[in-house]
């Protein structure tokens, strides 16, 4: 027992290593929050290019300048999606940092963007199969009392398409938040790589890892609280 | 067909094609204002093809569609302001489930119409009962029984106001009970000289408020003709053979 808590107190209480472990903490919450708003935005940009690609001119001649101009970008939206889900998020991250990001090295801004980017693909093919699984009939029923593509979206098929996508963008935020332990590999410290810090300078592995697992777990679970919450006030709203 | 009526809607040589599939082949047809014309025919034979070219849900790939003297075939038009009067039901009600029966009623008339809260509140409120759902108004669609929600869906195209309603097989996807109760409220509106396009299956209805029938087979009108002659002396041998097996 006593042999335990000095492993606690070497490796958690000396030379204030816990408060390094609460600074790696910031450091996974802020790229995880940042990511999962860049990530919300570019995924909603794209599911909406590629479902209204999908609905109003699959198949068809483009027939105003406009239309080719949506194809191609929905074209490039789709390179995007392929790209960044065929390849590990690990690469990713050095490719920004070591590559696009060689001549800054602002670790932080190049770990968002590469988390937020790559949650981006994911995101927007959730909210593409919320907006394709509502029923056909919505978007005719909406039409024909006179409403644009544009009102229809907004009034009646985004808010139906994201009560039912809701559990799966809850679950990708999770996976986000925990993808991001990879960011030590840029040198951002964040909490996964401070824990390592301690297990290099005081060669005792157990508690560093116990302690960011137990935190990592927390974080998770008070996120899945949240969510379904979320989720019973939106199905409250329709019976 | 007089000449000194007031022409609503009028089809010139409609065509539709789906890819190598072509569904309407030459249409000519006039609506006039207080018509019913009710468009009958088999499963795939394009009437209801034919209806949703109407409003253009599905766009035609040749000819014209004149309403009220615009072309609204014509890319150049607003589809949207024509669709404002041109309320449509479809046989699987569409209501908006995320929405409440009077929310469902007034958001094309505040959003399209700029009318404010309470002016489209209180018009939907009389629609509401006049088929008798007053006491629904704050339900969501979840909550009605079939018959409920067509008629819901009939108030809700009439809040808009339109010019005339388009009914796609209104009552193919109720329980025979309800049936009644759907045809009981279109039968009303045709007797206030509502014009109305239905695509149907109801040859009783068909008889009884109809101005004139529309036998559709294999994508054009083969006969159309008052209701009284039209089932009681049917010309063409496919209509024949059509109203031996549904009568």
């Amino acid at each position: 027992m006593e042999r335990l808590y000095e492993q606690f107190y070497n490796t958690v209480i000396d030379n204030d290593y816990w408060q390094m472990l609460l600074q790696g903490l910031w450091a996974t919450i802020v790229i995880a929050f940042f990511a999962a708003i860049l990530g919300i935005v570019l995924g909603f940009l794209v599911a909406m290019v590629r479902s209204t690609t999908e609905m109003t001119l699959r198949g068809k001649k483009c027939r105003k300048p406009g239309d080719f101009i949506i194809k191609v970008i929905d074209k490039i939206c789709g390179i995007y999606v392929t790209v960044i889900r065929g390849t590990p998020m690990l690469v990713q991250l050095m490719i920004m940092y070591y590559i696009i990001f060689a001549s800054s090295r602002n670790g932080m801004l190049a770990a968002i963007l590469a988390f937020g980017i790559n949650s981006g693909a994911y995101v927007s093919e959730i909210v593409r199969g919320g907006i394709m699984s509502v029923d056909k009939g919505q978007f005719e029923a909406s039409r024909s009392l006179g409403f644009n593509y544009r009102s229809t979206m907004i009034n009646i098929i985004l808010p139906q398409a994201l009560k039912s996508v809701l559990p799966a963008l809850g679950n990708e935020f999770i996976v986000l938040f925990k993808e991001t332990s990879v960011a030590g590999y840029i040198a951002i410290m964040d909490l996964t790589y401070m824990a390592n810090l301690i297990i290099s300078k005081t060669y005792d592995a157990f508690f560093p890892l116990i302690i960011i697992a137990a935190i990592y777990l927390v974080i998770v679970l008070i996120l899945s609280f949240f969510l379904k919450k979320l989720e019973r006030r939106l199905r409250n709203s329709d019976h | 067909m007089t000449t000194n009526k007031d022409v609503l809607i009028k089809v010139e040589n409609l065509h539709k094609s789906f890819d190598d599939l072509e569904v309407l082949k030459g249409i000519n047809a006039e609506l006039d204002k207080g018509d019913v014309m009710v468009i009958i025919g088999a499963s795939g034979s394009g009437k209801s093809t034919f209806l949703r070219c109407l409003n253009l849900l599905e766009e035609p790939t040749g000819g014209k569609i004149l309403f009220e003297g615009v072309d609204i075939t014509d890319p150049s038009v607003d589809i949207n302001l024509h669709r404002q009067k041109m309320g449509m039901v479809f046989q699987q009600f569409n209501l908006f489930p995320h929405m409440t029966v009077l929310k469902n009623m007034t958001l094309g008339p505040i959003k399209l119409l700029k009318q404010s809260k309470e002016e489209a509140e209180a018009n939907a409120m009389k629609l509401l009962e006049r088929v008798g759902l007053a006491d629904r108004a704050d339900a969501y669609p979840s909550q009605l029984s079939g018959g409920q929600k067509q008629r819901i869906a009939i108030v809700r195209a009439l809040a808009m106001n339109p010019d005339v309603l388009l009914f796609d097989e209104p009552t193919s996807a109720l329980d025979p009970e309800m049936v009644g109760e759907v045809l009981e409220v279109m039968k009303d509106l045709a007797k206030e000289g509502m014009t109305m396009a239905v695509v149907t299956h109801e040859m009783g209805f068909a008889r009884e408020v109809g101005t004139s029938v529309v036998f559709i087979d294999e994508g054009v009108i083969v006969e159309q003709n008052e209701p009284e002659e039209f089932f009681n002396n049917p010309k063409n041998p496919r209509l024949k053979e059509f109203l031996s097996k549904v009568l």
